[in-house]
């Protein structure tokens, strides 16, 4: 991965899901797997963030809050979705109110499955977002040495 | 004179792991009335009760909450029990103890954290969330799951414990006992803790009466309310539970009651694991729910929950209905804001302990 020069920051929000998985993306943060020693930072504020770990299956009230976060993001970015809710719906897809996954609102890049998602599984997921986010960076530099420089990638 | 500013506090917010939003009203720095809008983590699950069978629904009533997950199911099964009239066999009584409390202990832990976090006490979260682990150890070794692990069901528990089970129970619990003789001073006896949380957001004792305030919310006010003490299941009447009582109603006196609510669930998960009955640890149900309607209550960590049922004579369930702990206490919290300072915001919204998804499901 040559194009960090810095570590990424992650902003993390709750699309409608049970907490279950949010808490484990906090208990990734802290000292058991404390990924902050590598310097990724749980960022409140979407400009700052690289990667949008998302859970839950987004209800309608939920859906422009979600598009929001997702647009105020810088390019490049990549979105993991977190859990078995945000990846097809899971236990409460046939509810009245849920999309039933987070690609019906958003276009997602790594699915991270599991109820709740485990640590280990979603810090894996980042890593794999990483290397989606070198690719989408490498491509926004190649079009920048084009010239266009306003288009979105990915 | 200048007209009142409106600040919108949420649904994105760093100190908020789940999406709540409130209207502040704020004159200078001074909130004036506060507006909460909720229903961002609705999910409508009450309804799928149609749609599952009331053995499978377990797993839904679970999945209210990924924090409080086994009392919710063992609220559901609990109603569900009291509609079949099934007799839970002791030990599984005593097990749903085990775990209730111990799910309690993880809640706590984690709630000290996410308040340290909004006071800005960045190190104190930390340990927090480190001493968490240890129950989640205990959790992913008797039952394989970490936060959401499906050990009730209608009619006892899932899972038994071994001599090899409780001995990791003991071992850990000690640990997590002596860890947490070195955090709790810096929560009750630290000067910047205390002056960030004495005082600030005060709630009388007629005010959480009036309000209808539940749980540990109450019981810092000074209310005798905890449901443990009148329950018909679990063990708790054996093992001689008081429920732990502060008087001064402001922010500080809600930590307080947490810290001596964990050494009490560390007590009472010692004294249920040494008076543990042999026997079975679940019965089978027989036939379907029978038509009429039954409620129940359990003592969840955020407080008293109810849940209701009625049954049709089929497999699926007609209702279900739940009251949640936050949404008792959520007018108190309107209460508490107005007149407080912008900076306790933050404060003042976590010592309610607000579940978000409980109270929307």
């Amino acid at each position: 991965m040559s194009y960090f020069t810095k570590s990424p920051w992650l902003i993390h929000y709750d699309g409608s899901s049970c907490n279950g998985c949010d808490i484990e993306v906090l208990a990734c943060l802290t000292p058991l797997y404390d990924v902050e020693r590598f310097g990724i930072v749980n960022t409140g504020n979407p400009k700052h963030a690289d990667i949008f770990l998302v859970t839950g299956g987004v209800n309608t009230q939920n859906l422009p809050v979600v598009r929001q976060i997702y647009e105020q993001m810088p390019e490049p970015h990549v979105v993991v979705a977190v859990g078995t809710c945000a990846c097809s719906g899971g236990v409460f897809r046939e509810c009245y109110n849920m999309l039933g996954g987070m690609d019906r609102a958003i276009p997602v890049d790594v699915y991270v499955p599991g109820c709740a998602a485990r640590p280990e599984s979603i810090i894996d997921g980042v890593v794999k977002a990483l290397g989606i986010l070198e690719e989408k960076a490498k491509k926004l530099a190649e079009k920048k040495a084009e010239g266009g420089t306003n288009g979105a990638v990915g | 004179m200048l007209k009142n500013t409106v600040l919108p506090f949420g649904p994105q917010h760093p100190v908020l792991p789940e999406p709540v939003h409130l209207d502040l009203e704020l004159k200078d720095e001074k909130v004036v009335k506060a507006v909460p809008s909720i229903g961002y983590v609705h999910r409508g699950l009450e309804k799928l009760v149609e749609k599952r069978d009331f053995q499978q629904y377990v797993y839904v009533a679970e999945r209210v909450c990924g924090i409080c997950s086994f009392g919710h199911s063992w609220g559901y099964s609990k109603v569900v029990e009291k509609l079949m009239k099934i007799e839970v066999p002791k030990r599984a009584e005593y097990l749903r103890t085990i775990w209730h409390e111990l799910s309690r202990i993880h809640s706590h832990l984690l709630w000290l954290g996410l308040a340290a976090d909004a006071m800005g006490f960045e190190s104190l979260f930390m340990q927090s969330w480190r001493l968490r682990e240890l129950v989640l150890d205990i959790f992913e070794a008797t039952t394989g799951g970490r936060v959401i692990f499906s050990a009730c069901k209608v009619g006892g528990v899932r899972r038994d414990l071994n001599a090899g089970q409780v001995k990791l129970f003991k071992d850990n619990l000690a640990l997590l006992r002596k860890d947490l003789q070195t955090i709790a001073p810096t929560f009750l006896k630290d000067k910047t803790v205390a002056l960030r949380l004495k005082g600030v957001g005060v709630l009388t004792a007629e005010d959480a009466h009036a309000f209808g305030c539940v749980g540990p919310m109450a019981r810092a006010s000074g209310l005798m309310e905890d449901y443990r003490l009148y329950d018909e299941g679990g063990a708790y009447k054996e093992l001689g539970f008081k429920p732990v009582l502060e008087r001064a109603g402001d922010c500080y006196a809600r930590v307080a009651v947490r810290i001596g609510e964990l050494y009490q669930s560390l007590n009472l998960i010692g004294a249920a694991l040494d008076n543990l009955p042999e026997g079975e640890i679940a019965v089978r149900p027989m036939g379907f729910p029978a038509v009429g309607e039954c409620f129940t209550r359990v003592e969840q960590p955020r407080g008293e929950a109810i849940y209701y049922v009625k049954g049709n004579g089929t497999k699926n369930l007609e209702r279900f209905k739940l009251r949640t702990p936050t949404n008792a206490n959520i007018p108190a919290l309107v209460k508490m804001l107005a007149g407080c300072d912008l900076a306790d915001v933050p404060n003042i919204i976590l010592t309610i302990d607000p579940c978000i998804s409980c109270t929307e499901r």
